[in-house]
C-alpha cells in the first residue's frame, strides 16, 4: 500500500489516491508527535541524506525531526564548505553519496528539474524539498493537510494563493495538489508577478486583493523577496502593502472569517500584517507543527512500504 | 592517369538552372565533364548507381559552431567537417565565437587552412568574422581586413549586436564590401535569465522564460537599421511567429533582409522541456506550436530562405548538469537533411526543389558562394536518398559532442554521400 512512484518529485500528476494516502497516514504520525516520546522505529536501518544546495533553516529541520522520528539514519550535506563549492558537479556529488550505500534522497536545488534529474543518476528514492521555481510538494502537502484540518474536505474549498506567483514552488505545488484534490484555486498579485498563463493550470487571477476576499475560505500569503523589488518588479514594500497586504482591516471589511496560512518566514507588515499573522484564524503554526507529521507520512509511504 | 566517376540514373535537381531530370555526369579529376540523360561508362572509371536517388548542387550549413580554436574539447575543425561530410554538406560557414574569437583576419586564415588540411578538404570552411572586438558589442572589429582575408558574414553569433549605434555601422561598414550581418536577434535586457520559451509550459516548469518579443524586437529595429542604411542583413536562427511576420513585410517592402531557421524550431516545441532534458536547452529556444506552424508557412512562401543546423557541439559532462547551468545548444549536422525531409518535404510542406534551394541555392547566395554546375565546372555535389528510413544514434555521429535530443528518432531522408575537390565520400 505504498505510493504510485517511488519518489516525490512534485505534485503535477499525482494520482488522487496517493495525496489521500499521504493525508491520511499524516494524522497517526500527528498523533505521534502528541505523545510524551515522539519515535517510533519505523525507518530503523535506513539511511536518509538531507542534500541541500540551497539556504533553508525550517524545511531541513522539519526533514530531519521527521527523519529522526521515523529512527532513519540521517546525514545532513549543504553546499557551503562541500566539494560542491570546490567546482564538483551534482552528478559526482549525488553518486559518491550514493557510492556510501544510502536509501533515499532529500534535495533542495536551486534549479527546477534537479530531482528529475537526480533520479536518472542515481537508485535512492528521491524526495523533492523544493526546486528552484518549480515545485515544493511537502509544503503543499503541509498546507492541504492543514486546510483539511480545519475544514473536513478540500473538496469545493476556496483558496487564494497571494503574492509573487512567477518563482514560487509553493504556489505552483499548491495549484496542482488543490486541482486534484478538487479545491477552486485563485492567485492574486502584480501582474508583474504572474507567470504567463497561468489560467491554463485551471486557475483564476486578481490583481486587486479587495476582489478576492469575499469568494475566498483561506488565504496562502507568500513570502515577497525583497530581491524582486530591485530587479524593478514592484516599485515597494510600501506599496505592495497598500495595495497587496493581508491587512485586518480588509479582512475585517467581509462577513466571514478567512483561514490565513503563510509558508514562512514572514515579513511582518509586507504580505501579512502581524496582527492577522498571530490573530484567531491564522493557521502558520499548524503548519508548522503538520510538516513534520506529513513529511513523516511521505517518508514512511516511500521509505518503509515501497 | 586522371580520375574519374560516373554517376549514373541519379535526379539531378539544381533550382538554380530550373533543372530537375534523369541523367548521368561524368566527373573527370574534379570537373564535371559532361551531364547527359546517359553516358556510357569510359574504362577504367569508377561508377555510382544512383537510381532513385537525388543529386543536387553541393549543400551548406550557413550557421555551425565549429569551436576551434578554444574548445577542442567540444569540437575541432576535423571533426566538424567530418561530421558535415557525413551529414551531406560540401561547406559550412563557422561562426566566430571561439577564443580567440575570429575578429582578425589571422584567425580567419587559421580556421582556412585548418580546413583545407583536414578530411582531405572536402568540406570547404567558410569563417564568419565578428562584428565587433571580442564580440563585446562596442567597438567594430577589422572588417574590412576580415572580409579580405575570406570572411563571407559577419556575426556575434551567441549575443547580439546590441547597441544600436554599432548595429547602424556595422551595417553600414559591412555593405561596403557587400557581405551580410548576421545578427543573432535578442534584446538583452528581455532575456536576462531565460533558460526556455516564455509561456505557458516555463510557468509549469517554474523555469525563467526567453520572451518571444526579446527576438521581435531585435529583428523589427534591425530591418529599420538596414533599410535606413541600404545594407544587407540576415537574421540567424528565427524562432518565432511574430519573427516570421516581421521578415516577411520587410520583403515586401524589398529590404535586403533573409533569415535562416534550424531544423529543431520546425520540428519541436517547447513540450520537450517537461523532460528537464538539457538537450532540450538552446538559444533561441524551442517555441510553441504556434510558432511551428507559423515557421513551416514561412518555408513555404519563401520569406524563410535558409535552412541552417546551427551546431553546437558541448562536451557530455558539460551538459550533464541541472538545466539553468546547462550550456545552450545541440548538434544538427548529421540530423538536419534528414529532419527536412521527414518534417517538411515527406508530409508536403516544401518541395524537394524548395528543400535545395534552402540547403544550397539560397545560402550559397546570400554569402556570395554560388555553385555553377555545368561541364567545364568543378563538381560539387550532395546525394541523396529520399526514401531511405533509418533511426538516429548519436553513438555513430562524427562530431566530437553526442547533444543531441533526435537521438533514436525515426526518420525518412538522408544524404548518402558528397563530392567536392575530387573527392567522393559516400556513408
Amino acid at each position: 500500500m505504498g505510493l504510485s512512484s517511488r519518489h516525490l518529485l512534485g505534485l503535477d500528476g499525482m494520482p488522487k489516491q496517493d495525496i489521500e494516502k499521504i493525508l491520511d497516514a499524516a494524522v497517526s504520525f500527528k498523533e505521534i508527535l502528541g505523545r510524551p516520546i515522539k519515535k517510533v522505529p519505523t525507518l530503523q536501518g535506513k539511511t536518509i541524506v538531507n542534500l541541500f544546495f540551497e539556504n533553508s533553516t525550517r524545511t531541513r529541520i522539519s526533514f530531519e525531526l521527521a527523519e529522526r522520528r521515523l529512527s532513519a539514519d540521517v546525514v545532513n550535506f549543504s553546499a557551503s564548505g562541500s566539494s560542491v563549492s570546490k567546482g564538483e558537479t551534482l552528478k559526482d556529488t549525488a553518486r559518491n553519496i550514493e557510492a556510501m550505500k544510502i536509501d533515499m534522497v532529500v534535495i533542495r536545488h536551486a534549479a527546477a528539474g534537479t530531482p528529475q534529474f537526480l533520479t536518472r543518476v542515481v537508485q535512492a528514492a528521491i524526495l523533492n524539498a523544493g526546486d528552484g521555481c518549480h515545485e515544493h510538494p511537502t509544503q503543499a502537502l503541509l498546507d492541504m493537510y492543514t486546510l483539511k484540518e480545519k475544514f473536513g474536505s478540500l473538496e469545493g474549498l476556496r483558496v487564494c494563493i497571494v503574492g509573487d506567483i512567477t518563482h514560487s514552488r509553493v504556489a505552483r505545488s499548491n495549484i496542482y495538489g488543490l486541482r486534484t484534490m478538487g479545491a477552486s484555486i485563485s492567485v492574486c498579485g502584480p501582474a508583474t508577478l504572474i507567470p504567463k498563463e497561468i489560467e491554463r493550470l485551471g486557475v483564476k487571477v486578481y490583481h486587486r486583493i479587495d476582489d478576492v476576499l469575499p469568494n475566498v475560505d483561506a488565504l496562502n500569503v507568500l513570502r515577497i523577496q525583497m530581491e524582486r523589488q530591485s530587479g524593478g518588479l514592484f516599485p515597494s514594500l510600501r506599496e505592495y502593502h497598500r495595495f497587496f497586504g493581508v491587512t485586518k482591516e480588509r479582512l475585517d471589511r467581509v462577513d466571514h472569517p478567512i483561514t490565513i496560512m503563510h509558508p514562512g518566514p514572514i515579513n511582518r507588515d509586507v504580505e501579512l500584517s502581524a496582527d492577522v499573522a498571530d490573530g484567531p484564524h491564522s493557521v502558520i503554526l499548524d503548519q508548522v507543527l503538520n510538516g513534520v507529521a506529513v513529511r513523516m507520512s511521505v517518508l514512511y509511504l516511500l521509505g518503509a512500504v515501497n | 592517369m586522371s580520375k574519374k566517376l560516373l554517376l549514373q540514373g541519379g535526379r539531378y535537381i539544381d533550382p538554380s538552372t530550373k533543372t530537375d531530370d534523369v541523367r548521368d555526369i561524368l566527373i573527370v579529376d574534379g570537373i564535371v565533364d559532361s551531364m547527359r540523360a546517359t553516358i556510357p561508362a569510359p574504362s577504367g572509371c569508377e561508377t555510382a548507381d544512383l537510381k532513385g536517388r537525388i543529386v543536387t548542387p553541393g549543400f551548406i550549413d550557413i550557421h555551425v559552431h565549429l569551436r576551434e580554436p578554444g574548445f577542442e574539447h567540444k569540437e575541432t575543425i576535423a571533426t566538424g567537417t567530418l561530421s558535415a561530410a557525413h551529414g551531406g554538406f560540401t561547406a559550412v560557414c563557422c561562426m566566430p565565437n571561439t577564443n580567440p574569437a575570429i575578429d582578425d583576419e589571422s584567425i580567419v586564415r587559421f580556421v582556412q587552412s585548418q580546413g583545407a588540411s583536414v578530411n582531405g578538404g572536402i568540406v570547404d570552411v567558410h569563417p564568419i568574422g565578428a562584428v565587433t572586438k571580442g564580440r563585446a558589442g562596442k567597438e567594430l572589429s577589422s572588417i574590412a581586413e576580415l572580409v579580405q582575408a575570406g570572411a563571407v558574414g559577419l556575426s556575434d553569433d551567441g549575443a547580439p549586436v546590441y547597441d544600436a549605434e554599432i548595429m547602424r555601422r556595422a551595417l553600414e561598414y559591412a555593405g561596403m564590401y557587400g557581405v551580410p550581418v548576421i545578427q543573432h536577434c535578442e534584446e538583452p535586457s528581455l532575456f536576462h535569465g531565460g533558460v526556455m520559451n516564455e509561456g505557458f509550459v516555463a510557468t509549469e516548469l517554474g523555469l525563467p522564460g526567453i520572451p518571444s518579443v526579446a527576438e521581435e524586437i531585435m529583428i523589427a529595429r534591425d530591418i529599420l537599421l538596414t533599410e535606413y542604411t541600404k545594407s544587407r542583413y540576415h537574421v540567424a536562427h528565427l524562432s518565432t511567429q511574430g519573427s516570421v511576420k516581421l521578415v516577411r513585410e520587410a520583403k515586401m517592402k524589398h529590404v535586403a533582409i533573409s533569415c535562416e531557421v534550424t531544423p529543431h524550431h520546425f520540428t519541436l516545441t517547447d513540450d520537450l522541456v517537461r523532460s528537464y532534458d538539457t538537450n532540450s536547452k538552446m538559444n533561441p529556444p524551442l517555441r510553441t506550436q504556434a510558432d511551428v506552424d507559423a515557421i513551416k508557412d514561412g518555408l513555404r512562401d519563401g520569406t524563410i530562405d535558409v535552412i541552417a543546423s546551427d551546431h553546437a557541439p558541448h562536451s557530455l559532462d558539460e551538459k550533464e548538469v541541472d538545466y539553468l547551468q546547462a550550456p545552450f545548444g545541440i548538434v544538427g549536422l548529421e540530423t538536419a537533411i534528414g529532419l527536412a525531409i521527414t518534417e517538411l518535404v515527406a508530409p508536403g510542406i516544401i518541395s524537394m526543389n524548395q528543400l535545395i534551394e534552402k540547403f544550397s541555392t539560397n545560402p550559397r547566395r546570400i554569402i556570395g558562394r554560388n555553385l555553377d554546375i555545368r561541364e567545364g565546372n568543378p563538381a560539387n555535389f550532395t546525394f541523396i536518398d529520399p526514401e531511405a528510413r533509418w533511426r538516429v544514434d548519436t553513438g555513430v555521429f562524427k562530431s566530437k559532442s553526442k547533444n543531441s535530443p533526435f537521438h533514436g528518432r525515426e526518420l525518412k531522408g538522408k544524404a548518402i554521400g558528397i563530392y567536392n575537390h575530387g573527392k567522393a565520400l559516400f556513408v
